[in-house]
């Protein structure tokens, strides 16, 4: 008798209270923080290299200083950190030696660099630079390679670097790399 | 009929609330998928440098994460004002930073482990003299990948005009 009896129904009305309850506790727990950053790539650690370095001609490195006061000394001169991806964007796209076949509308400046694949920038800092001023460099020099990299897969392609195919970007990223070295501290001082 | 018809014009019909589980229950999933839980007590004060060219750190499991700031208020007592590293849960000496990266790479799968990415959460007050000691370390455990963790600016003219401190 017992056994043949329907089975009650449960009562779903406390559901809604026990989804309530998690929902407050995600809610809580939950950080939307989206990881996001500038990457970048570190050099090995090596001793001798140190000592002696690969030597590379001067017209091909562009030199960016941090002092202290975070003010930039960019090709041994003063300059705003607004116009700093103006001239690196300058310096990249240099077609000194006349090799670059891609460099449309770049400069032909016998003495800035050879050609987008010998640039060479050089980040320095003082070890009282800050961060937030640091990284605005960083952002700005990585701004400015993405601008040539847009520009020019926009020229070949017709898009955009972020809507290229694995290949198209490897191509790109080929004509236009990340040369950006991140040189050992100063001391200079302000 | 009458009856019935009459009662109804009376009073209104209560709001079901049947649906209200299912819409708690979509919140709620919403909620799980996106949250990613602090998976450490932050200890040093971090308010982020402002940046916009950026990439999005895209394989989670790659990724460790260094916090590098001032000691918040209630541990200055103890560990004083000026910027220190934190790992994991606990302040740490430059010293540590090379068995830290050994540990925390032994936690990714083994062919995975040269992709390992420290993201470098700092505090934009922070001197460059410190970041510049935690790279070298960095550089000499090979742990090489790095980044540089930024809030994304509003626009290029904010970013120009903000100022350090």
């Amino acid at each position: 008798m017992a056994g043949k009896r329907a089975i009650p129904e449960i009562n779903a009305g406390s559901m809604a209270d026990i989804a309530f309850l998690l929902l407050i506790f995600f809610l809580v727990t939950t950080t939307m923080d989206v990881d996001k950053g500038i990457n970048r790539k570190l050099p090995p650690y090596d001793d001798q290299l140190l000592e002696d370095p690969p030597p590379i001609k001067k017209k091909n490195i562009f030199e960016v200083l941090v002092n202290s006061n975070d003010a930039l000394l960019v090709e041994e001169e003063y300059l705003d950190i607004s116009r700093l991806r103006e001239e690196a964007k300058r310096f990249l796209n240099n077609n000194g030696d006349g090799t670059c076949d891609y460099c449309e509308g770049a400069y032909r400046d016998p003495a800035s660099s050879d050609n987008p694949d010998k640039a060479i920038i050089s980040l320095q800092n003082d070890r009282g630079t800050s961060y937030s001023m640091y990284l605005k460099v960083q952002n700005e020099l990585a701004a400015a390679l993405n601008e040539l990299r847009d520009e020019l897969s926009v020229r070949l392609y017709g898009v955009e670097f972020d809507e290229l195919d694995k290949d198209q970007r490897k191509d790109i990223q080929k004509k236009f790399p990340q040369k950006i070295s991140e040189a050992e501290q100063l001391k200079v001082g302000a | 009929m009458a009856h019935i018809k009459k009662k109804k014009s009376k009073e209104l019909p209560p709001v079901s609330t049947a649906s209200l589980p299912d819409i708690v229950f979509m919140l709620l999933f919403f909620f799980m998928v996106t949250t990613t839980m602090r998976e450490v007590d932050l200890k040093v004060e971090l308010s982020k440098p402002t940046a916009t060219e950026m990439q999005k750190l895209e394989r989670k499991t790659l990724v460790t994460y260094m916090y590098v700031g001032p000691p918040k208020e209630k541990y200055q007592g103890k560990f004083g004002s000026e910027a220190r590293v934190q790992l994991n849960d606990a302040f740490a000496q430059l010293s540590d930073i090379q068995p830290w990266v050994v540990i925390e790479r032994e936690k990714i799968n083994e062919a995975e482990q040269n992709q390992m990415t420290v993201s470098i959460k700092a505090d934009k007050k922070t001197k460059m003299g410190l970041i510049g000691d935690i790279k070298l370390e960095l550089r000499k455990a090979q742990a090489l990948k790095i980044n540089y963790s930024a809030n994304p600016a509003g626009s290029k003219e904010l970013l120009y005009s903000s100022t350090n401190y």
